[in-house]
């Protein structure tokens, strides 16, 4: 099922949850919509489960548009962050939920029934379990549970709202490359909520960034990755320290040196330049775009961060360098760029350290 | 066998333990032991003859009998009301909330005698039933103050914060995205409201019956204006017990206590052992 959103708005007083987005979600494909909290990702859910009422804008599954349709009619399979099972009920019966009480759904006869939750006990690896309570299951059994008892109406689109959010990293990983397997053997259009981009960018097909209630980019990981469209994505997706430039006739100019601008082009005047840890090279001061001197060094994993202070007004540069490079702090050294965006200077740039509070939470 | 002491982070068992036998042995225990020792004194064949003379048991038939409807019709409307203060907000839901407390605080009689005067024939409500009426006309006269349907108002009356009270913490708590979820699965609102909420609610739902329930057959104050008291017909048990006390009768006295004790007691055991089998299956496993 094809799903076509547009111009959706819908606001909370003063505030807008969502400000007129606009995205098409192809048929099969499993998308993240990726976002800090209060960016409207969930709300973007909701509205398309119908448990959310827009102000404006339309949702179409196929042709046939869902706005005005009840939760009930949309026919879609939700599952939530604290699983929402019922727990007077079996397993079997919460399964069996939809399929028993579902509104303008044909009848099925018990044996039939029975039949299907085990086949959808039996996809979702919790054979024998069906007589037992949601409270004697696990955390990560129990959204398998709920992911079973979201499939067993068939649903036209899958949606789930940080589906994985309760459960601890270790459950998490293992649940993500099985939500992964299960999505390609049933074909259904994933649409999943997340606030952690390595769980976006390693799970879904395409990425949809939002940020205060608006989309900021949307793509694959790589496209994601590689050629953020919004300083925000490049601040929100990885890592990246920035430097005040002015752009001039598609050249960025730090304090005398210029750099030419690749794809993004900003119109003249103050901007920002950004650039990846990975994508800072150091040589000798005589032979870099920008001079500067190393004032911190860590250790990260199998790199060494290095903090440079560059150019007069000591602004901070974060370069990747390999291990056995050897610098010291105190150092003079200068930078290459091999890769960079410039983008017109943000009036309220975008606050980085609580992008990066959010991925690390 | 199991542990008598078992080590634990919090000390201080011996000494709550121990101060728990000792105060519902004062407040509880004592008073009531001596109430059935008292009975017993009297020897079985004696006690036999007490509780079946026609009007103990007429009046300890009519308070349970009555107790029980009247704590099964607050359970529903309880619940509605409950559900009304905790779901929605609206102009004047704070007045109703507080207004839900005052048969807590009124003194009993007082209610008493408020009902009555509402439900007499020739107050507000009880002239909308008596002769004369429309009602009438239809259904002929129907008394209510003065007979056991004025006893069953005033045991609602009294009866209603119990179960609104018990039920309002564990309406508000109650899970919104149960609701979705099942919205989703397709299920109409009515099937969310009987398989999901009122499932999940059950278990609070009887602890507001069970106390209603006992509230009302220890009830005094209030029904005894606008019970009427005819023997036999309108006269509860609590009343029979006072009734046999001024006649100097302290052994049917006693016979009626006892009857009542073990009555509510089994009574309220087995509320209390469905509620834990329902809190079980809901997974709150104590």
């Amino acid at each position: 099922m094809e799903l076509k959103i547009k111009n959706l708005r819908k606001d909370y007083g003063n505030f807008p949850a969502l400000n007129d987005v606009n995205l098409d979600i192809r048929s099969g494909e499993l998308i993240a919509l990726l976002g800090p909290s209060g960016s409207g990702k969930t709300t973007l859910l909701r509205a398309i489960a119908g448990l959310e009422s827009p102000d404006g804008g339309q949702i179409f599954f196929g042709d046939r548009d869902a706005s005005r349709q009840s939760v009930q009619e949309r026919n879609v399979g939700f599952v939530f962050q604290h699983y929402a099972l019922f727990r007077h009920m079996k397993i079997l019966d919460n399964i069996a939920f939809g399929l028993r009480f579902g509104q303008g759904r044909k009848r099925k006869s018990e044996a039939e029934i029975r039949r299907k939750v085990l086949e959808l006990l039996d996809l979702v690896q919790l054979n024998g379990l069906e007589g037992r309570y949601p409270s004697q299951l696990s955390g990560g059994q129990r959204q398998r549970v709920a992911l079973a008892r979201a499939l067993a109406i068939e649903p036209q689109v899958l949606l789930l709202d940080e589906p994985f959010g309760a459960l601890d990293a270790q459950v998490r990983k293992g649940l993500r490359r099985w939500l992964r397997q299960i999505h390609d053997e049933t074909g259904h259009t994933t649409v999943f909520v997340t606030h952690d981009q390595e769980e976006a960018m390693e799970l879904s097909d395409r990425v949809a960034v939002l940020h205060k209630g608006g989309l900021q980019q949307v793509g694959t990981p790589d496209e994601i990755y590689d050629t953020p469209a919004t300083p925000f994505v490049y601040a929100f997706i990885g890592d990246s320290t920035s430097l005040p430039v002015e752009v001039h006739n598609g050249e960025a100019i730090f304090e005398g040196r210029t750099l030419r601008i690749g794809r993004v082009d900003p119109p003249d005047g103050p901007g920002r330049l950004h650039i990846r840890p990975q994508d800072v090279s150091l040589t000798t001061p005589a032979e870099g775009v920008v001079r500067g001197q190393i004032i911190g060094l860590r250790r990260s994993g199998g790199y060494r961060r290095a903090d440079i202070s560059v150019g007069v007004k000591h602004d901070r540069v974060e370069a990747l360098l390999p291990p056995e490079q050897e610098v010291s702090v105190g150092d003079q050294v200068g930078l290459e760029f091999r890769r960079y965006a410039a983008f017109a200077d943000d009036k309220e740039p975008p606050k980085l350290g609580l992008a990066r509070e959010k991925q690390a939470a | 066998m199991p542990q008598f002491r078992v080590p634990s982070a919090i000390p201080g068992f011996g000494l709550t333990y121990g101060f728990v036998w000792l105060y519902l042995a004062i407040v509880i225990l004592i008073p009531l032991g001596a109430v059935v020792l008292f009975a017993s004194s009297l020897g079985p064949v004696k006690l036999y003859a007490l509780l079946t003379r026609s009007d103990t048991f007429a009046a300890l038939r009519l308070s349970f009998g009555l107790s029980l409807i009247a704590a099964a019709v607050n359970a529903v409307f309880g619940l509605i009301v409950a559900w009304v203060l905790t779901r929605y907000s609206f102009p004047g839901r704070r007045l109703l909330d507080a207004a839900v407390d005052l048969p807590f605080a009124l003194p009993t009689a007082v209610a008493g005698i408020a009902l009555t005067a509402i439900y007499a024939p020739n107050g507000w409500i009880g002239s909308l039933f008596a002769q004369g009426s429309v009602w009438a006309s239809w259904f002929g006269p129907l008394k209510i103050a003065y007979t056991p349907l004025g006893i069953f108002v005033a045991l609602v009356f009294i009866g209603l914060p119990f179960v609104v009270r018990t039920l309002q913490p564990v309406l508000s708590d109650l899970d919104k995205e149960l609701e979705e979820a099942s919205a989703t699965l397709g299920a109409k609102r009515s099937v969310t409201l009987f398989k999901v909420v009122l499932p999940t609610v059950f278990p609070a739902l009887l602890t507001g019956f069970a106390l209603a329930f006992a509230r009302a057959v220890g009830e005094y104050g209030s029904v005894i204006f606008i019970a009427g008291n005819i023997p036999g017909v309108s006269e509860i048990a609590p009343l029979l017990i006072i009734t046999r006390l001024e006649q100097f009768d302290y052994a049917g006295a006693t016979a009626i206590a006892t009857a009542m004790l073990v009555l509510s007691f089994f009574i309220l055991l087995l509320v209390n052992l469905t509620e834990a089998w329902s809190r079980k299956r809901l997974g709150h496993v104590r």
